[in-house]
């Protein structure tokens, strides 16, 4: 890729505060005018804001794989999902007799798969023998076969109405984002060892399979975090809404503002996750900054601006991007952990690419690739966008089927209103990326 | 007896249906390594180009069936299949006017592509999701058996039975022939040979006064047909869900460079070694090895893999061949 993404002409300075402002704006009219078009709800409006700011988090991860290194991730959703266990695995009480039926028998069976596999390698890298190589796996299939399925079935044995699974280990849940950023990382070196350095198809392909294939892993290994069943009541990081509004002090505070206690309680509570995502979002967002006024920023643009130039100046252009792409995988992770612990919910079959990896992708192509501000401000907008189609989109199609006359026609269209979001999306995505490949915020 | 009746399970349960799924893989490969080869991009709208098909065609079927036209014992959908493929082929005509080809003239990096092949792919979705719904559609009609099981256990007295569902044979059948006459085309026409040239190099083809957007158009027109049949072949088989066409995306691209991104024979070797991969390891081998090794009393289904996980096989075979021979077994193309 020899296509220089960088400005020719400074862009104007006062550009990404006046789109920070609008936006802002937005989310005000959202908490305040109460019309067709807004709620005038600040419960939505935090709401909305509080899961903006956590797909910005993700659209950093991923505008640091594509903007920094122009690598095509498309499993985002597989990398949100690795993150997504571990609050489950790190948080969550412990379930009782779960270990004792067949935790050490399934750590180990983990760890003859692992081996096998690492065996595997050594065996093809020393003696290039295919037979060899098979056998390896063969036998430490069978093995980690014979160790896992008695375990799983005990496990799952356990109290399946309530439990089923291994559960957790009782750590804070803030613990748990960072451990989400570790899960999602090694997902990230296994698959970018084995597809990075090939064409720059192949990882996008390698991506979408890993995506599809953790998801599956999460729906079905009940054992893991109860599949389908879901996992309810994740620990969270802030105070209950019933415990506030059984707290006089906090009522009282509510009234000298002017809210029933209610609706001040939940606002209350996404204040606090706001104040925490905030935090994380900005720790972030210095680090990436950092990183790329670094040398090592200006390499890695380098190698993504001009591949050829960079090898020959001596850049090991296949291990950056190994590099780029575990560290953008882990910050989606972070993301990934964090999502669920708003939720206080893991719902596996939530996990849907379209929304979860192709509307993140919008995201960072709108907000403008390569710069991190932008992945933020396109981040939250979209999302605000597409929450927000979700009313103005019928509203929209009664509007311009109104003069025509009532039919199967004008019902079918009306029906389909929801799906015109995905072509709206499809369209932002297309128009942006040949008529503004920059993006809102141009990278400097 | 023993051995029969284990070949009898064999083939119904394994043989007829990893042979149908493997024709509608590789007819889906065949359109991906097309594209790749003359327009060098993995096209991510390939599964929502197939999706979109199959709806055109079922609304024509519905249509159809309401005039009271049917083709006898085999499917309705199969008279509505070339005007569906025509439509098709006109929104992937537009696709490629009204999106690829600026990033075509721009000799635009083969990723911006892809990327742009994702927001074609999300505007299909929703237009065949407006089109047809989301739910859960079987469109087949007429004969619904060429064997049954019943007849078959009746005609030889074996104990297990044996079913050739009309939609298995018709998928193999029009997919050969499809086959067939794209090799055909590809091998013995001016525009087939004109296609392959560009495809080997195009700098030489437009030296030897190739038109480049008429070796394009006619690439697109033959990826729509190719989706448009694979999809309907693939939606006559099972049923039609607009999600299912996504998910066959990955099974297609392992299909694709496992016989090497670009190469024809490949694409359709390929689709058929992911099919029968998926479905022999997922398969729960207990019947066949009972018949086969009754004193062997497994304890289990003797099922490698969950059905759940079919899709980790073509992941698999996909990490295998990417890690030992990323140009695929029939070395295709190299970017």
């Amino acid at each position: 890729m020899a296509t220089n993404r960088q400005a020719a002409a400074s862009t104007n300075p006062w550009r990404a505060p006046i789109l920070f402002a609008i936006l802002a704006i937005l989310f005000v009219l959202e908490g305040t005018v109460r019309n067709s078009m807004f709620s005038g709800s600040w419960n939505t409006s935090l709401a909305i804001l509080n899961m903006g700011l956590l797909s910005a988090i993700t659209a950093l991860g991923v505008n640091m794989q594509w903007g920094y290194a122009g690598l095509f991730n498309v499993g985002v959703v597989g990398f949100l999902a690795m993150g997504a266990l571990a609050p489950v695995l790190v948080s969550l009480p412990p379930v009782e007799g779960a270990w004792a039926a067949g935790g050490t028998r399934l750590l180990l069976a983990l760890a003859v798969g692992v081996g096998t596999l690492a065996m595997a390698k050594l065996a093809w890298t020393r003696t290039r023998s295919g037979i060899l190589t098979a056998l390896v796996l063969i036998g430490g299939f069978v093995a980690y076969r014979w160790l896992f399925d008695p375990a799983v079935i005990a496990i799952e044995a356990n109290n399946p109405a309530r439990h089923g699974n291994i559960g957790g280990l009782g750590l804070p849940v803030l613990l748990s984002w960072v451990v989400g950023g570790v899960f999602a990382a090694a997902a990230a070196w296994a698959i970018g060892k084995v597809a990075l350095g090939l064409r720059s198809d192949y990882l996008a392909i390698a991506t979408l399979g890993i995506g599809e294939i953790i998801v599956a892993v999460m729906k079905n290994e009940d054992w893991l975090a109860r599949g389908v069943k879901n996992i309810t009541s994740i620990p969270r990081p802030v105070a209950q809404e019933v415990a506030l509004q059984r707290n006089p002090e906090f009522v009282d505070f509510a009234a000298s503002w002017g809210f029933p206690a209610a609706e001040a309680s939940g606002i209350w509570v996404k204040l606090s996750y706001m104040s925490l995502f905030l935090v994380v979002l900005l720790v972030i967002i210095l680090l990436a900054e950092l990183a790329l006024k670094s040398p090592w920023g200006r390499m890695m643009r380098a190698i993504r601006d001009n591949e050829t130039a960079a090898e020959a100046m001596g850049k090991d252009v296949t291990r950056r991007h190994l590099q780029v792409f575990i560290l953008g995988s882990a910050v989606v992770g972070v993301a990934g952990a964090m999502m669920v612990t708003l939720d206080g919910l893991l719902a596996p079959t939530s996990y849907n690419p379209l929304r979860y990896t192709f509307l993140i992708w919008v995201m960072v192509i709108v907000g403008g690739s390569g710069n991190n501000w932008g992945a933020v401000l396109g981040a939250v907008t979209i999302w605000f966008l597409w929450i927000k189609a979700e009313v103005w989109g019928p509203a929209l199609i009664a509007m311009l089927t109104g003069p025509m006359a009532d039919g199967p026609v004008k019902a079918h269209l009306l029906d389909s209103a929801p799906h015109m979001r995905f072509i709206a999306m499809g369209a932002v995505l297309l128009l942006v990326l040949r008529f503004a490949p920059r993006g809102l915020l141009p990278e400097k | 007896m023993d051995f029969l009746n284990a070949l009898v399970v064999f083939l119904n349960f394994v043989f007829i249906p990893a042979a149908a799924y493997g024709a509608q893989l590789a007819l889906g490969a065949l359109g991906v390594t097309l594209i790749y080869g003359i327009l060098r991009f993995s096209n991510f709208a390939h599964g929502d180009t197939m999706a979109f098909g199959t709806g055109i065609v079922i609304l024509l079927t519905w249509g159809l069936q309401s005039l009271g036209i049917s083709a006898g014992p085999l499917p309705t959908a199969l008279i509505a299949l070339p005007f569906g493929i025509a439509l098709t082929a006109l929104l992937v005509l537009g696709t490629d006017r009204a999106v690829y080809k600026f990033y075509r003239r721009q000799k635009a990096a083969p990723i911006i592509l892809v990327m742009a092949s994702v927001g074609v792919m999300f505007v299909m979705n929703g237009l065949t999701r407006i089109l047809i719904g989301v739910d859960e559609i079987r469109f087949d009609d007429g004969a619904r058996f060429i064997i049954a099981v019943r007849d078959f256990r009746e005609m030889t007295g074996l104990e297990e039975g044996l079913a050739l569902r009309s939609t298995q044979a018709l998928t193999v059948g029009v997919a050969l022939i499809v086959m067939v006459a794209l090799f055909w085309f590809l091998n013995r026409t001016k525009s087939g040979k004109a296609m392959r040239a560009y495809s080997d190099n195009e700098d030489l083809a437009l030296l030897s006064g190739i038109d480049p957007e008429r070796v394009v158009r006619l690439t697109w027109i033959i990826a729509a047909a190719l989706a448009t049949i694979a999809g309907t072949l693939y939606g006559l088989d099972k049923s039609f869900k607009a999600f299912n066409y996504f998910q066959i995306l990955l099974p297609i691209f392992a299909a694709a460079i496992v016989g090497g991104l670009g190469n024809p024979l490949g694409a359709i070797a390929g689709g058929f070694l992911v099919a029968f991969s998926e479905v022999a390891v997922t398969y729960p081998w207990v019947k066949v090895v009972g018949y086969l090794a009754p004193w062997y009393e497994p304890g289990g289904l003797m099922q490698l893999l969950g059905t759940e996980y079919k899709f980790a096989v073509s992941f698999v075979i996909l990490i295998v061949v990417l890690l030992f021979r990323p140009t695929g077994l029939f070395r295709g193309k190299s970017v």
